[in-house]
């Protein structure tokens, strides 16, 4: 394991890495997106309650199970960067951190408005809303230390103390709010009851979460690729690879 | 080894109660944001209780993120902070030391104040008392978390926004089971689990954010 996860601190072995995995993951991302959306969106049976309203569900799950998927994939890069020193490590954690805020943001967006025609209000300060909402300011937090920072290397360390932090406290929060809402008032409209979900609407939800998992995928390998380049400019590997570039260009 | 603490320790106090007027500072921040709460929300006595968990502990955390930022700022420009990194004593126990000379500055002045702010608020006895034990278990654990960012940030300019970006979500917890032991108490229902799981997250803290400061500080100073 240690032998094979090694040469991957080094940022050409890395940057190699993310040319090879980048097209799997626009891949799948591409074909199971495609399937999953127009599958739910169009074919799958309407909600005997909700009706087609939904629908929603298909973008609302896999991005809220995934912002807290990607936090902790942020705090383990965090944590292989402390301990073995990894600049790469903190590169990825990095590259993460947008994208599990962008998560973050279109679950709260799409439960806002998926609760206006449900439950009649467009914010509730419910436990899952709320514990939403804080993993959105831990991510804003995590971004903002590493960006006051001019060195990127001291950046990356600083942040991921913070991330660390963080994700100790996801699950004391998560319980927290959950106790907090049922302390205060008990089941109201907001607790909506999960059914057992029918196969029909289950299969697309699935293909969605994989597809969301593999956007975060792309997304955190294109970034993370940016960001090789931009901290390594001067080395020759990074020059040649943007000679190559230039030339493909300018044959086209 | 233990005098070099205590010279460490002794110095921070020295300093802290030399500079008398920033001292208060916290103190009068916070009396002056609990009686904002009367006058904004209207001075009934029955609404006034029932946010008075909720306010007095805002009231706490804001202040004490406002004293937060010279918990090392000042040794970390006049070079101290390097110096007693170089010194060979474990950082960790240093930070623990900083950490407790901001809880005395800046808490334990708050737990004092507090039967005034109860009475402002109109709180009754129980609730009263169960605030300053949330206050006496709780603070403790503003004062730790908050110095592993206020460690991370200390090289930076004019970072106190920043520290409380940072730190407001994390205290979020803290926040929940404080003001819920409060209103336990008022409603005479037992809060000892909520007392428990306060005591909980303070040990977790007191045992593991002092190494965390001494990593903060370390990458702080390269």
């Amino acid at each position: 394991m240690w032998k094979w996860l090694h040469p991957y601190a080094k940022t050409e072995k890395a940057f190699g890495l993310c040319n090879t995995l980048q097209p799997w993951f626009a891949g799948t991302f591409f074909l199971l997106f495609i399937t999953g959306s127009v599958w739910g969106l169009l074919f799958a049976p309407a909600d005997y309650q909700q009706g087609d309203s939904f629908r929603i569900i298909y973008f609302h799950v896999p991005s809220a199970m995934l912002s807290m998927s990607a936090y902790v994939a942020m705090a383990i890069a965090a944590l292989v960067g402390i301990v073995w020193q990894w600049r790469t490590a903190f590169m990825t954690m990095i590259a993460i951190a947008p994208v599990g805020a962008v998560m973050t943001f279109i679950a709260l967006f799409t439960g806002a408005a998926w609760g206006k025609p449900m439950w009649g209000a467009w914010w509730v300060w419910d436990a899952r809303l709320t514990s939403e909402l804080i993993l959105l300011f831990l991510y804003c937090g995590v971004i903002a230390l590493y960006h006051a920072f001019d060195d990127k290397q001291q950046a990356g360390k600083a942040a991921a103390v913070m991330a660390l932090v963080g994700v100790v406290n996801v699950p004391i929060i998560h319980f927290s709010v959950e106790w907090w809402n049922t302390l205060h008032q008990g089941a109201t409209i907001t607790k909506f009851d999960k059914p057992s979900i029918a196969p029909a609407m289950l299969w697309p939800l699935l293909l969605n979460i994989l597809a969301f998992a593999s956007f975060i995928g792309w997304v955190t390998v294109l970034r993370l690729k940016n960001e090789i380049l931009r901290r390594e400019i001067h080395r020759p590997w990074v020059k040649a690879v943007l000679s190559e570039k230039r030339e493909g260009a300018n044959a086209v | 080894m233990s005098r070099l603490y205590q010279g460490v320790f002794k110095r921070d106090m020295t300093l802290a109660f030399h500079q008398k007027g920033e001292l208060f500072q916290p103190v009068i921040f916070l009396l002056i944001v609990v009686c904002l709460f009367p006058l904004g929300v209207g001075p009934g006595p029955e609404m006034l209780q029932r946010i008075s968990p909720g306010v007095i502990w805002i009231a706490a955390i804001l202040s004490g993120l406002l004293g937060m930022e010279r918990l090392f700022k000042d040794d970390f420009l006049d070079g101290t902070l390097e110096q007693l990194t170089l010194s060979g004593l474990p950082l960790y126990a240093i930070a623990l030391s900083k950490v407790a000379t901001h809880w005395l500055v800046s808490f334990l002045p708050i737990i004092f104040l507090s039967p005034l702010l109860g009475m402002f608020l109109n709180m009754n006895l129980a609730m009263y008392q169960a605030l300053i034990i949330t206050l006496l278990l709780g603070t403790p654990l503003l004062s730790l978390v908050g110095a592993i960012a206020t460690a991370l940030t200390v090289g930076l300019h004019r970072a106190s926004l920043l520290v409380s970006l940072l730190l407001l979500p994390v205290f979020i917890p803290l926040l929940i089971f404080a003001t819920s032991a409060v209103e336990s108490a008022a409603m005479q229902l037992p809060y000892s689990p909520q007392l428990a799981i306060i005591a909980a997250m303070t040990c977790l803290a007191l045992a593991s954010a002092p190494f965390a400061i001494s990593y903060a500080l370390k990458v702080s100073q390269h």
